[in-house]
């Protein structure tokens, strides 16, 4: 077995081989299957965890204030005491709700959010699965979580909840729109779906960079559809604190609760993973063609702090967004986005098929 | 035509006005530990010194001599709108044969200010004053009454009066 920090492609298979000598094939994918739900599970708790703490901080320091620093060093533990807290909480049952909708709405949510990350690659050979069609899947499987929020404002039987959740749907709805479009921009470039062969094709530079104006204009309609869809601020029109209290997780109490808020900010890390793939070499580190000295000390870097370090950086920057920019109104937000942006991505896509096909892309 | 630069103009205006705000929390957010201003009070109490507008309590500035300027009119006493303030006075003669109504204890109960000032602001001859301290916290009410007037404290004599 050969443990290589950048390529992890021979440590999967020595898992691999090593279980097909001990039990039948079935039995092989069952524990595989396992082994990669646990640590996506592990991996998804600890992010959320560091994002919430993560994201105190930012806003604290924007505002000048300090944030968290009672628990631990620097207020560390902050959000595990706070997960602790949650935990023991009492769940509240809404006496007219629908029982079965309202308790299968958080796991809905949860479960997209999940979903996506099968499909990131995090490193070379770290990747859980790798579709053909791989940002088709990203899509399809991010827009489950609007089910999950319309069912739970339908299911609280709660008038806030319900515009709440009518509000997020039609943003969500909307917004995808224009993420969709965004990103087959860059498929037109890339020529593949598959995410593994869209990081590989940036091997000799990154998208950002090779794919001129058209690259850029749908990296900066990607990052404002993406902050839209993942209901973060501005964009954050669901949680009106005057009107509608917390829009659609308004009648929910502890860990449920808890749920809706981490997989706010597990689509907030899921959409900066994809910002940092498609737009930004993903695990690739940084090239220019014709600097050999420089593309192998680049390359000592390991292809995973590559990934973690733009993603760090794209999940700034949507903080970075949501503590500066005023809210928008629900009609400002819609006009935005078919007045704006849909026109623009359309032109955009034009625009991406002109420069490929003239061949001006490097 | 006017329509269509409306709309790019618009557009390239707002992303400026955004950029210049997201430039503002990014400048607070790179030099955060310098402009945070946010007061660590427990640990930082030996050095915390509030600003000179804080409303911590009602107190009667007292000179070097053990003088304040207190005649014991009362006014306050009236003004007060919670009935926090009581002037116990006591009559003096002086070496002419005259009787003077002197200060003998300025009593301010602190558990029932609302420290709107009435009295500072009332006082014809400036007797009392705003101080900064603002832990009050006791274990009985009673220690909320406080004589402001020092211990054998008297009234400081006008120049070219009497």
């Amino acid at each position: 077995m050969k443990f290589d920090i950048y390529d992890f492609t021979s440590f999967t298979q020595w898992i691999d081989q090593s279980l097909r000598s001990v039990m039948a094939p079935f039995w092989v994918m069952i524990t595989e299957m396992a082994i990669i739900g646990v640590a996506i599970l592990a991996f998804y708790a600890l992010v959320g965890l560091f994002l919430v703490y993560a994201e105190r901080k930012v806003c604290a320091f924007m505002q000048n204030r300090v944030g968290p620093n009672r628990v631990g060093p620097y207020g560390i533990f902050q959000t595990i005491a706070d997960l602790i807290k949650l935990l023991m909480k009492e769940l509240v049952y809404i006496k007219n709700a629908d029982k079965l909708l309202f308790n299968i709405a958080p796991f809905i949510v949860i479960t997209a959010s999940f979903l996506a990350i099968a499909a990131i690659p995090f490193a070379k050979g770290l990747h859980a699965i790798d579709f053909n069609i791989g940002i088709f899947y990203v899509i399809a499987v991010s827009s489950l979580g609007v089910i999950g929020i319309l069912l739970a404002g339908w299911s609280s039987n709660s008038k806030y909840s319900l515009i709440g959740a009518m509000r997020s749907g039609a943003q969500i709805v909307s917004y995808e729109l224009s993420v969709g479009l965004s990103l087959i921009t860059m498929v037109i470039l890339a020529g593949s779906m598959q995410l593994s062969t869209i990081v590989e094709a940036q091997a000799n530079g990154w998208f950002i960079f090779t794919g001129h104006i058209p690259a850029i204009i749908a990296f900066v309609i990607f990052l404002i559809a993406s902050t839209a869809e993942t209901n973060r601020g501005p964009f954050d029109l669901a949680e009106a604190e005057s009107e509608l209290t917390a829009g659609f997780h308004t009648e929910y109490s502890g860990i449920r609760f808890a749920f809706f808020f981490l997989a706010e900010y597990m689509n907030m890390f899921i959409v900066a993973s994809i910002a940092a793939t498609i737009f930004w070499g993903g695990w690739m580190p940084f090239h220019v063609p014709g600097w050999e000295g420089f593309n192998t000390v680049m390359d000592y870097i390991p292809p995973f702090l590559w990934y973690i370090g733009k993603t760090a950086f794209m999940i700034f920057i949507l903080m970075w967004f949501k503590w500066t920019f005023p809210r928008l109104r629900i009609d400002q937000l819609l006009t935005l986005e078919w007045k704006y942006l849909l026109p623009i991505n359309l032109f955009n896509v034009v625009l991406m098929a002109f420069v490929v096909l003239m061949g001006w892309h490097w | 035509m006017r329509g269509f630069i409306n709309y790019f103009s618009g557009m390239f205006n707002g992303i400026l006005s955004l950029l210049k705000g997201m430039g503002v929390t990014g400048k607070y957010f790179f030099t955060s530990p310098k402009t945070i201003v946010t007061q660590q009070y427990p640990e930082n109490r030996k050095t915390l010194e509030m600003f000179d507008s804080y409303k911590g309590e009602v107190t009667m500035p007292h000179n070097e001599n053990n003088e304040h300027k207190c005649t014991a009119c009362g006014i306050c006493q009236i003004n007060c709108p919670n009935g926090s303030i009581e002037i116990v006075s006591r009559e003096v003669v002086n070496e002419e044969g005259k009787k003077r109504k002197e200060l003998d204890k300025h009593l301010y109960n602190i558990g029932q200010c609302s420290f709107c000032g009435l009295c500072i602001k009332t006082c014809p001859s400036n007797a009392l004053a705003w101080g900064q301290e603002f832990e009050h916290s006791m274990f009985t009410r009673d220690k909320f009454i406080k004589t402001l007037n020092h211990e054998g404290s008297k009234l400081m004599q006008k120049k070219g009066v009497e």
